[in-house]
């Protein structure tokens, strides 16, 4: 296979004035990340400051009211609130010791851009987040967050003033500052490496999962189910399983109104091939090859694009990707709350949507693993205004 | 030699450096695009760069990127560039560059695309995103049109990379000036006389310097023997227009 591709997907379509700084992220993964020394460091941080392991919780009163047995991965008890931790540690520790001074970030929701602002502040390296101008009218208590752990948060107002300009425009400032900067790029998308770099630094869900389930219920789970935006959590849960063939693996994606012809997040089920932010991909697209807006309640699954590893593990059939609408993410939130004391990220509720919408399908006695990516304090204003708005 | 070539060279052998104008499509609006065009061609343009406008342009700083979300508002796609172009080839002498980023040469289909290109009269390709390892199914395409490929590099190119590019490029090399987007800049980086000599040292094809260009005078900073054969300005040019100035206007500080 070609360097830095999965089947079809991937690549590293960027100026060649990038080629240099991401040569030599792919040197560090494959000097400095496997050394001991970086694997301890990174151990203690996931442990002592992010607070890994996170547990596997089972759901009695759910799994009774569904016939089979539901267990979910808690990212969401990580600090900051998301497996986003998980690759803002590791990659904030790989500049540390590439001996770069200041990490930059893109944001949309702003989860990655707390995590990252976070690690920086731990780490004692300089942070600057780039976040569409949208967004940071719409997750204000997030930009808060940020400023307070020190990072200079900058608001992008150029294009469509979300995340993809977001993207856009923190490639544009590493193309002048990479001697200093590294770009602690937040999913399992973009160019090589990152893909492969991201999903690397969240392997440590699926690893911690497989041996937890393992020991709780003595076997692998039947189904193991994630949401899907860029696709960093489904990714680092799925690859423990990918050569379990007896394990079903599940990608949600975000349908968004489910009105027809809405804009959503789904370019796996609902777009085309194509190339955006330097890898081949599954994309939201115009016939043209303009890329189109996207939409879902969940902010954090709001991108036209997805990791190319998820459209090969597509187009390889080994992972299905389903659709789950806004109204139905809200439901299986309100669900879990009730029924569990969990509340969830509305991203994740996606995923636990699906299972509440394939119970048939799952069938009785079976085991089901949800990754539960992260909690949803940071969804009380959207999810106020979408509960209020069911009301009226 | 590739006909991008000669019309550089024959700049070069004329005394002066060429010209290379950079206009995104559709630009300052539909009905005075193709006069602009022909405005920069009757004042000395030896090669015209014409932009294709592309939803997220990662290498461009605001004034390309602003022209070029404008152009797509207005409804200009690649399709009707290069149909446009087949039927007023015949009146412009200066070579055709069409520079854009990859997806939309990919969704049109790239070898339907060099076909198409080649027929109207398209010279060159400028792909700021496709580096030179995603580089082939394009250039392979192209070359079979007799269509070149031209090569970016920039400062932090290295010698090695830059021996990449020279094995395979043809027309003329684009030598970025600074790390960064397009732009105007008030003064050229110290480094651009390095990185302009160690281009030469590299390629044996025409050096073109782009990227910040505003005035004629930004290159008698430059030591005469590190001096570009051509030098490009887009975004300078674009702001002119801008400002409702004329096409031959802009020429006329450079000739």
């Amino acid at each position: 296979m070609k360097k830095g591709y999965f089947g079809d997907f991937g690549g590293c379509f960027v100026p060649e004035l990038l080629m240099p700084p991401l040569q030599e992220v792919e040197h560090a993964m494959s000097d400095i990340m496997p050394s001991s020394g970086f694997q301890q460091e990174l151990g203690d941080l996931l442990r002592d400051y992010a607070g890994r392991p996170t547990p596997v919780t089972f759901c009695p009163t759910l799994s009774k009211e569904l016939g089979f047995n539901l267990w979910l991965k808690r990212e969401d008890l990580l600090h900051t609130g998301a497996h986003k931790i998980n690759n803002a540690l590791g990659q904030g520790l790989l500049a540390k010791y590439m001996g770069k001074k200041r990490l930059i970030a893109e944001t949309g929701a702003g989860q990655h851009g707390v995590a990252t602002a976070a690690a920086a502040a731990r780490l004692g390296l300089e942070c600057t987040i780039y976040m569409g101008a949208e967004d940071v009218d719409r997750q204000l208590s997030n930009v808060r967050r940020m400023r307070l752990l020190g990072a200079d948060v900058h608001p992008v107002q150029s294009g469509s003033r979300t995340l993809k300009d977001a993207i856009n425009e923190t490639l544009r400032v590493w193309i002048s500052n990479q001697a200093t900067t590294h770009y602690c790029f937040g999913t399992a998308a973009g160019p090589h490496p990152f893909p492969t770099l991201v999903r690397e630094f969240q392997r440590v869900i699926g690893r911690e999962a497989r041996a937890q389930m393992m020991e709780a219920t003595g076997r692998l789970p039947d189904v193991v189910v994630a949401c899907v935006g860029g696709g960093s959590n489904a990714i680092g849960m799925f690859h423990e399983f990918i050569k379990e063939v007896d394990v079903r693996l599940v990608g949600v994606e975000a349908a968004g109104t489910g009105e027809p012809g809405c804009f959503n997040s789904a370019p796996l089920n609902l777009g085309t091939p194509g190339v955006l932010h330097g890898n081949y991909t599954m994309l939201l697209q115009t016939k043209d090859g303009q890329i189109e807006p996207s939409h879902s309640i969940s902010a954090g699954l709001d991108y036209p694009g997805v990791g190319p590893e998820h459209a090969w593990l597509q187009k390889s059939g080994r992972v299905h990707y389903g659709l789950v609408k806004d109204a139905n993410a809200l439901a299986a939130f309100t669900r879990l709350c009730r029924t569990e004391g969990i509340l969830p990220a509305l991203e994740s509720s996606h995923a636990l949507a699906w299972v509440l919408g394939h119970v048939a399908e799952i069938g009785s006695g079976k085991t089901v693993l949800v990754n539960l990516s992260g909690r949803g304090d940071k969804d009380m204003d959207i999810i106020r205004k979408a509960l209020d708005g069911e009301g009226e | 030699m590739h006909f991008l070539e000669k019309k550089i060279r024959e700049a070069k052998a004329a005394g002066r450096k060429a010209l290379v104008p950079f206009l995104t499509a559709g630009y300052p609006d539909i009905a005075t695009f193709w006069p602009t065009m022909m405005e920069l061609d009757e004042n000395g343009a030896d090669v015209i760069e014409i932009g294709v406008p592309f939803s997220d342009p990662v290498a461009d700083g605001p004034v390309v990127e602003d022209a070029s979300r404008l152009a797509l508002s207005e409804g200009v796609c690649l399709s009707d560039i290069v149909k446009e172009l087949k039927s007023r080839r015949g009146l412009i002498k200066a070579g055709i560059v069409l520079m854009g980023y990859y997806n939309p040469f990919l969704q049109y289909g790239i070898d339907n695309l060099a076909r198409d290109a080649a027929e109207a009269g398209v010279n060159g390709f400028i792909v700021p995103d496709l580096p030179f390892e995603e580089s082939g199914p394009m250039r392979e395409a192209l070359a079979a049109n007799d269509i070149a490929l031209i090569p970016l590099v920039g400062p932090n190119t290295s010698v090695e990379r830059m021996g990449l590019y020279a094995e395979q490029g043809q027309g003329y090399v684009y030598v970025v000036s600074v790390m960064g987007v397009t732009g105007e800049r008030k003064d050229l980086a110290a480094h651009v006389a390095e990185t302009l000599n160690r281009a030469k040292s590299v390629f044996s094809l025409p050096i073109a310097l782009g990227f910040g260009l505003r005035e004629p005078s930004q290159l008698a900073e430059l030591p005469t023997d590190s001096l570009p054969d051509a030098v490009v300005f887009g975004s300078a040019l674009l702001k002119h227009l801008a400002e409702g100035k004329s096409a031959a206007d802009f020429m006329g500080r450079w000739r």
